[in-house]
């Protein structure tokens, strides 16, 4: 029996439009319903169309990932075509990503999750000055810091790319600017300005060193910067309690380089695993879609128009061989094999996930900076590859919250099938047909509601843990 | 002045491009204006109930409007319900708050080709039966109608682009602030014309190439996109190339061809974004404000005087050859 249901919307601060219900008994949640109510099409507007305008319109899914959209997209053409970028271009293709997925971590390190401790419920605790002080809602210090370094670090985005969002630089046979020698050395100086920022700022310590935590107890030992401050007051309030996930993690594997990816591939189900793709399936027994369950080489998006009763989201359920899976930042950690993923792997908590976040912020600094590094402007960053008139292919990449995979297929020239599976979809999707809940309305059971909450605190730290990307989610 | 920001059917893309915002950063140009946001979806504290009451204050008339801000199109769909966008928690569709709010707003300001015109929203047979607030692509009315004015008699103000510039929205919120935006001061399209007055082409660094149609035929190489990769930065209005985009940049200068994407109806150019499309060889869309014949004759005869150095150039991935230096004076 539940004592109340509550309807939480607008959920702001995660990307795009989320409304929660919840059923609470005893004061905690006792089920959660997870609704993305914007729908666009964007699978069926690429019906008919040149398979290249993919490029194009799919980045122009999601205006905070729109790169992550662009890579795939890229990918899973290159993929149809049987092309390879060359060594350098895809070396660029990488910092692009890698430059985006950095900045989407800090975004939403200071502006979507942090701000949660500046609110009045939690006036009188001991830390409560410092996180105002820090991460008010667009005038805390920490977060005019965050803006200034991430439009700072775009600027690697505007010089190889043109402009941020909706950049078009990533194309299947390699990249549309050949990076010079002074193109260079400018990547280079940003990358140090950046460091200076996540050294001072973020961690308060070296990147080395934080990237070199291995165990949990290091990890609490970690006081500096705004990481030391995220920990101590994320222990305090009770992150490391709540919000656990599936405890089955995915990644596809982020940054393609020559033979191999930055990070890896794989499944983390007690152990690593490797991905079997072929077992993925989207399950729309719960969302507002027309049509039998499949994998997405032969889905197909069908909006039903009367929004049926049973159906509560316009999100499919993704599902890996049958089950729900985790993806994000902590997952592609744990994959990856990092030792501290893996300590935290076995109790993945909200505090956990934020923690895997800020543990990927500093190993991709390195990664930039050796990326960076390594461009040789002597080099071709474009090869060629004309698109066959018909073909099939799947571009899958890691965006910075988790796995996100296009699958195509075009006749004559014309597309004839495109579904797309972004993160949120899977740690966001709704119940299936086995009435299994998807892995947020999972990990809210249990949250914390106090008396008189209409918007319960515990359910907005657990739901921004995930760093949600809705517009991606039902694109 | 206060702001009040909603997104519809949009990727958000133009809050982020907003936060691109430089010298100086968002916060501090828009807070040393006085300007302040009553409630933005990604930026703000409140959220669930308290952003509810928030909007019901606004709607009785409680809090006092300054500016509406609406980013991404409305979806109308499924038939004309507007239930393929709900604004969450709230049990109203996107199309039904943004009718009731904007006649209550001192200004409302479209953000985004999506707002302004639906965008790419309305791609592709557009699914969700998206509109702009006041265009429907080229047309006048969207879900406002077309004799909708502000108090002030200002309509919709279209900041156009996918994503616009973040210095749009900035300058056109500070001539606001400071009551220096008037209806002379917008095109016929109603975007701001301090950048809507410029096109794309001007500033661009492929101009040498313009001149001498020395083209690219292929993404990377250097040369002019118009003749062969689908660039229309000669009739798209943005001065893309005059003020840089993310430091330094613009679509042209990633290599990347123009798609005018500040243009209503951009979203289906009826040919690949990608290529020129031609008739008989000749390229069918011609830079604004000149006769086709003119045009043909004085492309034949500048390629006809093309320099060596342009035209090797056009079709590599970087300068091949330097400009010759002058040779001193014996």
């Amino acid at each position: 029996m539940t004592d109340r249901n509550l309807l939480v919307g607008p959920f702001n601060r995660v990307e795009g439009d989320l409304e929660i219900r919840l059923d609470v008994k005893d004061g905690a949640v006792a089920a959660a319903y997870t609704n993305s109510p914007l729908f666009r099409g964007f699978e069926m507007m690429m019906l008919g169309k040149d398979p290249r305008d993919a490029l194009t319109i799919t980045p122009r899914i999601c205006g905070i990932c729109s790169i992550s959209q662009s890579a795939a997209a890229a990918f899973a053409l290159a993929d149809a075509a049987g092309a390879e970028m060359p060594p350098q271009g895809m070396l660029v293709a990488a910092l692009l990503h890698a430059v985006e997925n950095m900045n989407d971590h800090i975004t939403h390190f200071n502006l979507f999750f942090m701000p949660d401790f500046a609110r009045p419920i939690y006036a009188g605790e001991p830390w409560h000055d410092e996180a105002v002080n820090r991460f008010t809602a667009t005038q805390g210090s920490a977060t005019r810091a965050a803006v200034a370094a991430r439009a700072e670090l775009f600027n690697i985005v505007g010089l190889l790319g043109g402009k941020w969002p909706h950049t078009l630089a990533i194309q299947p046979a390699g990249v549309t600017k050949s990076p010079s020698t002074s193109d260079k050395v400018r990547i280079q100086t940003t990358l140090r300005s950046f460091r200076r920022y996540l050294e001072s700022e973020l961690l308060g310590g070296k990147v080395e060193d934080f990237a070199a935590i291995s165990t949990k107890e290091q990890l609490q030992n970690w006081t500096a910067g705004d990481a030391g401050r995220f920990l101590r007051i994320g222990q305090a309030v009770g992150l490391d309690d709540m919000g656990f996930g599936p405890g089955r993690f995915m990644s596809f594997g982020a940054y393609p380089l020559p033979g191999k990816r930055a990070f890896k591939a794989g499944v983390w189900d007690g152990g690593l695993k490797p991905l079997d793709t072929a077992s993925i399936t989207e399950d729309l027994s719960h969302a507002w879609m027309i049509g039998p369950d499949a994998h997405p080489t032969g889905g197909q998006t069908m909006p039903d128009e009367d929004m049926r009763d049973d159906a509560y989201s316009w999100c499919k359920a993704p599902r890996l061989a049958g089950q729900t899976i985790e993806t994000g930042a902590l997952a592609r950690q744990i994959v990856d094999g990092h030792p501290l993923a893996l300590a935290l792997a076995d109790h993945p908590s909200a505090w956990a996930r934020v923690a895997g976040r800020l543990l990927e912020i500093a190993r991709t600094q390195m990664l930039l900076e050796d990326l960076a590094a390594q461009i040789d402007p002597k080099e071709r960053f474009m090869g060629h590859r004309d698109l066959p008139k018909n073909g099939e292919g799947a571009g899958m990449i890691e965006a910075a919250r988790g796995a996100l995979g296009h699958w195509t297929r075009f006749e004559n020239g014309k597309i004839t099938g495109y579904q797309i599976i972004a993160p949120t979809t899977w740690n966001f999707g709704p119940r299936d047909r086995n009435g299994v809940a998807g892995p947020v309305e999972a990990a809210l059971v249990g949250a914390p509601v106090r008396d008189g909450e209409e918007t319960p605190i515990a359910v907005q730290h657990i739901v921004r843990s995930f760093d949600p990307c809705m517009v991606c989610t039902v694109h | 002045m206060n702001i009040l920001w909603l997104q519809a059917s949009g990727c958000g893309g133009c809050t982020m491009s907003l936060l691109c915002a430089e010298k100086p950063d968002l916060f501090d140009t828009l807070g040393g204006a006085g300007i302040e946001f009553l409630w933005h979806p990604a930026f703000s504290e409140a959220t669930g109930d308290e952003a509810r009451r928030l909007l019901a204050a606004v709607e009785s008339g409680k809090q006092p409007l300054d500016i509406l801000c609406v980013e991404g199109a409305i979806a109308r769909g499924p038939r004309d319900t507007g239930r393929y966008q709900m604004l969450s928690g709230t049990g109203r569709s996107m199309m039904d708050w943004v009718q009731s709010l904007a006649p209550l707003a001192r200004h409302v300001i479209a953000v985004g080709s999506c707002a302004a015109f639906g965008g790419v929203t309305t791609a592709g047979g557009n699914p969700s039966d998206a509109v702009g607030l006041q265009f429907d692509g080229t047309h006048e009315g969207g879900i406002l109608s077309a004799d909708f004015r502000d108090p002030t008699g200002l309509p919709v103000i279209n900041i156009s682009g996918c994503p616009m510039h973040p210095d749009w929205v900035t300058e056109t919120l500070l001539m606001l602030a400071g009551d220096a935006l008037t209806p002379a001061d917008l095109d016929s399209y109603a975007r701001p014309r301090f950048f809507a007055d410029h096109l794309v082409h001007h500033g661009c660094t492929k101009n040498e190439f313009y001149e001498y149609k020395a083209s690219a035929r292929e993404l990377s190489e250097i040369g002019c996109m118009m003749e062969h990769l689908g660039c229309i930065g000669t009739q798209a209005v943005g001065d893309c190339n005059i003020r840089p985009w993310n430091g330094s940049g613009s679509c042209t200068r990633g290599g990347y061809p123009c798609i005018a994407c500040t243009a209503p109806e951009f979203e289906e150019p009826r040919h690949t974004f990608t290529e020129t499309p031609k008739i008989a060889g000749i390229p069918v869309g011609l830079p604004s404000d000149m006769p086709k014949a003119w045009f043909m004759a004085l492309a034949s005869l500048s390629k006809a005087a093309t320099p060596d150095r342009i035209a090797k150039n056009a079709t590599s991935d970087r300068v091949a050859i330097p400009p010759t230096l002058r040779k001193p004076k014996t």
